[in-house]
């Protein structure tokens, strides 16, 4: 599982200048937060599974009891076991987050992630800025899913919002969902421009590219809704 | 030897049962029943018959076992190899120790003696080699001694089951006339190799006579006793809290361990009441471990659950599960080793919150969906990997099914639209049906089957619903809809 940094890099294009790019320091593994457009909608967890690191450790996947209620679990056979992933289940969100602490303490680690729904009192700047500190100290990739939750106040260096928009058309059948395309919307960034993009995800290829928006807004309107042939 | 306990009476016949095939079968039996003619290996309803008054107890044969691996351990007062023959026997290797008894005679007395105080009774016998004791202890005089060059005449006159053969070919000896020791030993050599050139140890009569004349070598491989590691604190009056004495006794404890080149992976708090009674609380690492400011920190929120009662005077700190640990530096840094370092956080987490809260999801063989996955323990490995059914599986599968009402075109066919959790869905795209039989060999009878979709609403979210029966199957009435998982 990994994912191909032309996101990235095309942030860090817009922030230096040619010539001047290769002087960046290296973008250190921080806190993101994410917030789902809609409950009902697995677009940012599989945007979590394409940006984890290609390395064969362990992730630690942190969930509270409301949204695992209301979101599910992760599917095993969905995602491929390419790596192991200790999965934690909690009821209170306090817990949540000392358990996502106490697992940036652990530098072998590919990537922590946590699921917290609304917006509870222990989810506050404080706890957001302990986290933080504690994913660049040990240098871990820590993402914050925030189901049904409103963007207050937080120390993540990234904040997006994913949701999915209609899929490609599939090669082989016209009727059925192609290739999954997800809008992102990096609305607060530290370390690069926020900005908004349109991405599809090659399962396959296990990789992420960028879409131009279609010129022509009718035929980008049509994309997906309709079910018509060309006759004739 | 054979073990009496503390039997009830002597003139009581009494015998100890197993299961057999075909019923219980007798294990062992009493000195009293053994004069009745009631011997081990024939059936307990037969027994009845001839004694009417038999006592059956069932044999605790695991029980036995362990109680002979102790006393293995305690007969190291006489010699330092000893190790355990087969469910009822004990060879030690008195090599060189028996002068510090007062010689063999003297020894066999004081072992007799020792055991019985145990409420032993014993049959001892001293031979050079392990076959000749194990014949003369069972089937020579009381405690017979017998020297190096006396085997072929000591071991002549007994009869040929002393040479730890198994039943079959005990049968095919008697067949042959060949009853006695001394009656084999007469059959030419090239004789014995040529009937028995392909059988095992425990069939192979010429092995074994050259392991009991000492032509073959059988060692004594002695066990070790497993060490143990316990730490206390006496207090001088009782207290209600353990926690200010917890890091001392976590540090004694693992300064034992490590002394020892041994980590440990569960510890045993114990604390003694004053009223006379003991509680305690144990705690468990997914690694073994020596680290005292570790085991200290799996305390935290542990100590609470002791129940203090009027105070205790007295704790324990035991470590179970000791095994081999050797420190290794595994990077020129010093920096931790990777395995270690989660071992440590699983421990903290499993600590803190439950072994039910940390697990690790595995695929299993199956192809309902919720089946098709299980849960280990955080840090194992899954017992054998198992492929994937498909790559069309969603990322996030819901627990319980949520039931949705739909609207489609044709019976059989794909939603139009559907509603679920009050939002109206209208199927753009769809993908399917996969259909998905029961397990009949798992499900009740008259589960439906299911038929899968995969559909993408106006929105662009992709939604895996499944359609369960089929009208008119006969297993009741219309089929319902219900949401499973969510596609990326």
């Amino acid at each position: 599982m990994g994912i191909n940094v032309t996101c990235m890099q095309s942030l860090s294009l817009q922030k230096y200048k040619f010539g001047q790019w290769h002087q960046r320091a290296p973008i250190k593994h921080t806190l993101s937060e994410i917030f789902p457009e809609t409950v009902t909608d697995a677009a940012a967890i599989g945007y979590i599974l394409a940006r984890l690191p290609r390395i064969n450790a362990p992730v630690l996947w942190v969930q509270d009891r409301v949204s695992y209620r209301e979101t599910g679990r992760l599917c095993l056979a969905g995602i491929g076991i390419q790596r192991p992933i200790i999965a934690v289940h909690l009821s209170r969100p306090a817990d949540v987050l000392w358990a996502l602490e106490d697992g940036l303490r652990c530098r072998t680690l590919a990537a922590v992630i946590g699921e917290i729904w609304g917006d509870p009192a222990a989810l506050n700047f404080t706890a957001t800025k302990r986290l933080a500190m504690r994913a660049e100290a040990a240098d871990v990739p820590c993402w914050l899913v925030r189901h049904a939750a409103t963007p207050n106040l937080s120390a993540a260096r990234n904040r997006w919002r994913i949701g999915s928009i209609p899929s490609t058309a599939h090669v082989y059948d016209t009727h059925a969902p192609g290739e999954s395309r997800w809008s992102l919307n990096l609305f607060r960034s530290r370390q690069a421009k926020p900005g908004k993009w349109t991405v599809t995800y090659d399962r396959t290829a296990d990789r992420l590219d960028h879409i131009t928006p279609l010129r022509d807004g009718a035929m980008a309107a049509r994309d997906g809704t309709t079910r018509q042939r060309a006759t004739g | 030897m054979e073990r009496q306990g503390n039997a009830p009476q002597d003139d009581i016949p009494l015998v100890l049962a197993s299961e057999g095939h075909h019923g219980p079968v007798i294990h062992a039996s009493n000195r009293i029943a053994r004069g009745m003619g009631i011997l081990p290996g024939s059936r307990v309803v037969d027994m009845r018959a001839i004694c009417p008054e038999l006592q059956v107890e069932y044999a605790d044969q695991a029980g036995d076992r362990a109680a002979l691996d102790r006393l293995v351990l305690w007969a190291r007062r006489w010699c330092p190899w000893t190790v355990r023959d087969g469910d009822n026997g004990m060879i030690l290797d008195t090599s060189g120790s028996d002068h510090l008894l007062g010689g063999e005679a003297a020894m066999l007395i004081e072992m007799e003696t020792q055991l019985s105080l145990l409420g032993l009774t014993s049959q001892l016998a001293v031979a050079p080699t392990w076959g000749s004791a194990w014949a003369l202890a069972r089937f020579g005089p009381v405690r017979s001694i017998c020297m190096a060059d006396e085997i072929p005449h000591k071991l002549g006159p007994l009869p040929v089951a002393g040479l730890r053969l198994d039943g079959d070919t005990l049968l095919l000896l008697q067949r042959l006339g060949l009853k006695t020791i001394g009656a084999l030993m007469d059959v030419p050599r090239l004789s014995l190799t040529r009937r028995f050139v392909k059988a095992a140890l425990a069939s192979n009569p010429l092995m074994r006579l050259d392991q009991a004349f000492g032509r073959l070598a059988e060692p004594v491989a002695s066990v070790d006793a497993k060490p143990r590691f316990m730490v206390q604190s006496r207090l001088a009056e009782p207290v209600f809290d353990p926690t200010p004495y917890l890091p001392q006794l976590c540090e004694d404890l693992c300064d034992a361990l490590q002394h020892a080149s041994m980590g440990c992976r569960r510890l045993h708090l114990t604390v003694y009441r004053t009223d006379g009674d003991v509680s305690h609380v144990d705690i468990a690492m997914s690694a073994s471990t020596q680290d005292p400011i570790h085991l200290h920190s799996l305390f935290r929120d542990k100590v609470e659950r002791i129940n203090p009662g009027f105070g205790f005077d007295l704790i324990t700190l035991a470590a179970g599960g000791v095994e081999p640990m050797h420190v290794v530096q595994k990077r020129l840094d010093g920096d931790v080793e990777d395995g270690l370092d989660l071992s440590l956080l699983v421990d903290r987490l499993t600590a803190k919150f439950g072994t039910q809260a940390v697990s690790r999801p595995t695929l299993r063989a199956s192809h309902v969906p919720e089946r098709a996955e299980g849960r280990v323990a955080a840090l194992s490995t899954p017992p054998q990997p198992v492929e994937a059914a498909s790559h069309n599986r969603p990322i996030r599968l819901l627990d319980i099914p949520e039931e949705v009402r739909v609207l489609y075109a044709v019976p059989e066919g794909p939603p139009a639209q559907f509603v679920w959790r009050k939002q109206t869905h209208r199927v753009t795209r769809y993908a399917g049906p996969e259909r998905i039989a029961p397990e009949w060999w798992r499900d009740r009878p008259g589960t439906r089957l299911r038929d899968y979709f995969k559909v993408e609403d106006q929105t662009g979210r992709r939604i895996w619903l499944y359609r369960e029966g089929l009208h008119d199957d006969g297993r009741g009435g219309d089929p319902r809809w219900f949401v499973h998982g969510m596609f990326a």
